[in-house]
């Protein structure tokens, strides 16, 4: 049934953090690495609007330097608002867009490197997108979509042990076998989402990329999706890279959490270690953004700014102007992410110990 | 509540379809007091926005209100003919939409459209309508507002866009505010800054406010009283903090344990989160008695017959047999 | 954002109405859809019994639809059963009879029942003219359609979803092609086909390169509509999801996105079979539309026209209203389908 696969089941699910450095690349070889990866877009306007107006070409760096690695079976977060390139990054991973720069390594070979069977390696991973009720074709039945990743892979001897594997996929997500005669429009963007998760397992992958699986749905909703990923990541031992804007959820579900900010990396720690103490300025701005539910009155900075238009990123470091703490080394030089503590944080004033912890 | 601002009695909202009538609100009563601000809450498909849009009078037929009354300050608004509706509209009820993009004429400048919004409904000259309108921008912290009086709802960001939006809602200075999902579209750094502004603003205007959420973080952020909706039903209303912390209704319960907390540690990943089984039901697909039966951990016979009106349980009004008359 | 139960979801605050209750759509225009669900694509499956129940409601409704399509049937039926329920044949020279040539109407003086329309100059009923030539009429519209249908859809599919090179390229194409009429590409066509081939060639194959000459002029709006359609569909993420598996792009257009982009097509190509007949119509009145050895009404009334100032009225006007009764119904129909195909509408 499934190929032999490297993920190890005894892995825990990341209840209990992991010891060891947190550092990007982690002492374990990661099973999905990326080094300095960044995308363009030319979003320039076209040709003949250009030579008329005079107007410059306009390049949108969406991911800018990004550099990280997931190990085999945790659960990474991509955390960020909008514009942030999280975005950008789940699909450059699975091959949506192509890199502009830098290098994508799965199991420690280069997808970039020449003679490498790519679609081989990226059988082995998968994705589940945020619209529950766009990323699932109106037309098609159930069982289609979900048996298309085994057809278009071959995983099936006969249409008898196609249908048998669709009908334990949806089991597995706690719909009915019975439900795959039925077309989308027919369910509710929760049980969408389970088919479309569902679909992502059919190709028995080791690597989940989760674009905001649960953006889209009611809160009640969510707390079932999440559960379910959590208890299918426990059982098949799977790696999941989990890009969300919403903190609360990725305090919930992620083992280590990666904040990104207009297209680079700004703080990259442990779940527990971000929660309990953020070390960026940015990542305290976006904690302190969140609505206190338990009406805890605790103490927030009131938030500043907007994102900046990602066409003219300021220079230097990218959250200069929204920082309380920024400095003339900030507005010329870009931080670097550095290791310190178990964490890595991408900021001048952690480095030169103006901003205590 | 002593001569409440706005008063709800037994709003009914139908739809009559080819297959029959769905009742997308059903029963639902509640107060405002003058300058409170009101949550609505509950998932989609709980009636929530439609209750506002039937207060506003912004309800497209089919869907029409079948039942019950709305008075404004004592009068009735839900069976007044089309242009005095429009006339309270505007002037004493204002409203906030999701999406700023679409909710700002694209073809006008901000300015413009602020100072025809005054002008129609409050009786100033045309210097003052814009003196009025570049105040108002300062307050919603508008940097500038000067040079931005003149541009386009484009060459403004979400969050600017949102605070402009609120500008015109409370430029003709409406007693109360309709607020349906305002800050859903922004991403949660400026959902902070207008859900702090909106709440100073109606502080400082005693505008009324009721605001239409799925989120209950808004809400724990900004509301004073809390009205939890299920499938077009109130399950519970009470004082925020009451709500929140300690629900009685067991749709709320759920609700509150299902949404994940941010929190440092082991502890909170160890927890999985509180799930409410199935779903809402669907409008032709309501179940007999209380509507949130076949998904309810401490339901009983009482619950698939009959169903509940809401009782007072301490501060709060509960729609539940737990604590109905016996 | 209501539920209505059926998979269909009312949106009424957002100024869009829906038909609840139609296994599906939902429609708002476009933005702002409310509280956290999205807006749902379109419904699937048009052969779905509770799309085809809808449909079949609308049609009701309108009596106006009903006229049509009984008059459609009516001609469509008497051109493909022509060759039994034609009380002659007018075209099998041995049963012509010059004699009976120009016998007015039936009820007119002077008019025999055995000729109910009349006769032509060369004593051929008119209402068996007309019979058959509503047959190569419709045969003509039908093929165009079909051929303007294939290769418009294909092209706005490849446009769509290849962009770039290839997108700009049929655009262009099509662009300029727009800016002719078509009654002008399908004259050029024929023109060409004419200096090209050997005479007999040509009247042998003049049915076919007629039907490529409207099916030429007539591509670009399936392929507009479908490339919009594409380009929209290719931003979903179920396409993406495809992709993802590592799907090729061409199973991807055919399986995925074909199925979502064909809806439109139906009504373009129902009012473009009344175009296409008129402008074969229009071709074969001017002389270079079909051959003389199959007429077609346009035919009919070339021949009529004639006619018409010495008096022999009823051969140019029957055949000009059985033209115009069969466009009309065709059109109607197509506007009813578009109205009812068309969620914002109900």
């Amino acid at each position: 049934m499934a190929p032999a696969s490297a993920a190890p089941t005894a892995v825990p699910s990341g209840k209990a953090a992991p010891s060891g450095s947190t550092a990007p690349s982690g002492s374990t070889a990661p099973l999905l690495r990326l080094t300095d990866v960044g995308r363009d877009f030319d979003v320039s306007r076209p040709w003949l609007n250009r030579v008329l107006e005079g107007a410059p070409r306009a390049l949108l760096r969406a991911v800018d330097g990004v550099s990280f690695g997931v190990r085999t079976g945790e659960t990474l977060a991509l955390v960020g608002e909008s514009g942030c390139g999280k975005s950008t990054v789940a699909r450059l991973i699975v091959g949506l867009h192509a890199l502009s720069r830098g290098r994508i390594e799965f199991d420690g070979v280069d997808l970039a490197a020449p003679g490498v069977d790519v679609p081989r390696l990226r059988r082995r991973m998968q994705m589940i997108f945020q619209d529950p009720y766009a990323s699932l074709n109106p037309r098609w039945h159930v069982r289609d979509i979900v048996a298309e990743p085994i057809r278009a892979l071959g995983l099936a001897r006969s249409p008898a042990e196609e249908r048998e594997r669709v009908g334990e996929l949806l089991r597995q997500v706690r719909l009915a076998p019975e439900d795959g005669e039925k077309y989308p429009h027919e369910f509710s963007g929760g049980q969408r989402q389970r088919i479309s998760i569902a679909r992502a397992l059919s190709g028995n992958p080791e690597f989940l990329v989760c674009d905001e699986p649960t953006s889209a749905l009611d809160v009640s909703v969510q707390a079932q999706i999440l559960n379910l990923m959590g208890e299918l990541q426990q059982r098949l031992g799977l790696t999941y890279l989990f890009i969300s804007h919403n903190l609360a959820v990725v305090s919930h579900v992620a083992d280590r959490v990666g904040v990104m900010y207009l297209g680079r990396v700004v703080e990259l720690a442990d779940s527990a270690r971000l929660f309990a103490v953020p070390r960026h300025p940015y990542t305290r701005m976006l904690m302190d953004a969140v609505p206190d539910l338990e009406m805890s009155g605790r103490p927030r900075t009131p938030v500043a700014g907007e994102v900046p238009n990602p066409l003219a990123p300021p220079a230097g470091c990218a959250f200069h102007p929204r920082c309380p703490h920024a400095n003339d080394r900030c507005r010329a030089e870009r931080p670097q992410l550095v290791v310190r503590d178990g964490g890595a944080v991408a900021c001048h004033a952690v480095a030169e110990g103006r901003l205590g912890g | 509540m002593a001569s409440p601002l706005l008063e709800v009695r037994g709003l009914r909202v139908e739809f009559p379809t080819r297959r029959g009538t769905l009742v997308a609100v059903d029963g639902v009563s509640f107060a405002i007091a003058p300058g409170e601000i009101l949550g609505v809450v509950g998932e989609s498909g709980a009636g929530k926005s439609l209750t506002g849009m039937a207060i506003i009078g912004l309800l497209e037929p089919p869907g029409r209100i079948a039942a019950g009354e709305i008075r404004l300050e004592g009068e009735r608004i839900d069976d007044l003919p089309h242009d005095r509706m429009r006339r309270v509209r505007g002037r004493r009820i204002g409203a906030i939409f999701q999406d700023p993009l679409t909710s700002l004429n694209p073809l006008y400048t901000i300015g413009r459209q602020l100072t025809e919004t005054i002008l129609t409904h409050l009786d100033v000259g045309r210097d003052e309508a814009h003196a009025r309108a570049l105040r108002l921008l300062a307050e919603v912290g508008i940097p500038a507002p000067e040079a931005r009086i003149g541009h386009y709802p484009h060459q403004f960001s979400g969050g600017m866009r949102q605070r402009v939006v609120i500008a015109l809602a409370l430029c003709a200075e409406p007693r109360l505010v309709i607020a349906d999902e305002p800050t859903t579209a922004l991403d949660v750094s400026i959902q902070a800054q207008i859900i702090a502004l909106l709440r100073r603003l109606a502080r400082e205007r005693g505008t009324a406010v009721m605001l239409i959420t799925h989120d209950m973080g808004v809400i724990a952020e900004t509301a004073d009283r809390v009205a939890v909706m299920y499938a077009g039903r109130l399950a519970e209303i009470g004082p925020v903090r009451g709500v929140l912390q300690a629900p009685r209704h067991p749709y709320t319960e759920g609700l509150m344990g299902s949404i994940p907390k941010l929190a440092a540690g082991a502890a909170a990943r160890a927890t999985a989160l509180v799930q409410i089984e199935g779903a809402m039901p669907r409008l032709n697909a309501i179940p007999a008695g209380c509507a949130f039966n076949p998904r309810c951990p401490k339901r009983f016979e009482r619950c698939l017959a009959e169903r509940p009106e809401p009782v007072p349980v301490g501060e709060a009004l509960v729609a539940c047999w737990l604590y109905g008359a016996r | 954002m209501v539920d209505d139960g059926r998979g269909g979801v009312i949106d009424p605050g957002r100024g869009g109405v829906i038909d609840p209750g139609r296994g599906g759509g939902v429609i708002d225009p476009g933005h702002g859809s409310g509280a956290v669900a999205a807006a749902m694509p379109a419904p699937p499956g048009w052969l779905r019994r509770g799309w085809e129940h809808d449909l079949a409601w609308s049609f009701r409704r309108s009596p106006v639809t009903i006229v049509a399509a009984l008059l459609t049937v009516l001609c469509v039926g008497g051109a493909v059963f022509a060759p039994w329920i034609a009380p002659h044949s007018p075209f099998d020279s041995a049963t012509l009879n010059l004699n009976d040539g120009f016998t007015p109407p039936a009820w007119v003086e002077g008019g025999r029942a055995r000729y109910l329309l009349g006769t032509d100059d060369q004593g051929r009923d008119v209402l068996s003219t007309i019979l058959y030539g509503a047959r190569v009429s419709l045969g003509v519209g039908l093929a165009a359609v079909a051929f303007a249908l294939v290769l418009g859809v294909t092209l706005g599919l490849l446009a769509g979803y290849l962009g770039g090179r290839i997108d700009a390229f049929i655009m262009r194409v099509a662009d300029i092609q727009l800016s002719f009429p078509a009654i002008l590409i399908a004259l050029l066509i024929d023109g060409v086909a004419r200096v090209a081939l050997p005479r007999d060639l040509h009247d042998a194959l003049a049915i076919y390169v007629l039907v490529l000459a409207i099916g030429v002029s007539g591509w670009v709006q399936y392929a507009r509509t479908v490339r919009g359609s594409t380009l929209v569909e290719k931003g979903k993420e179920y396409v993406q999801a495809a992709r993802v598996i590592g799907r090729h792009p061409f199973a991807i257009m055919l399986a995925h996105v074909l199925p979502n982009v064909t809806g439109p097509v139906l009504v373009i190509g129902t009012i473009h079979i009344a175009t296409a007949i008129i402008t074969e119509a229009t071709l074969s009145f001017l002389g270079v539309g079909v051959p003389p050895t199959e007429p077609s009404l346009g035919t009919l009334v070339r021949i009529g026209n004639e006619f018409l100032i010495s008096g022999e009225w009823w051969i140019a006007l029957f055949p000009g209203l059985a033209l115009v009764v069969l466009v009309l119904s065709v059109n109607l129909l197509g506007d009813w389908l578009r109205d009812a195909l068309n969620p914002k509408l109900r």
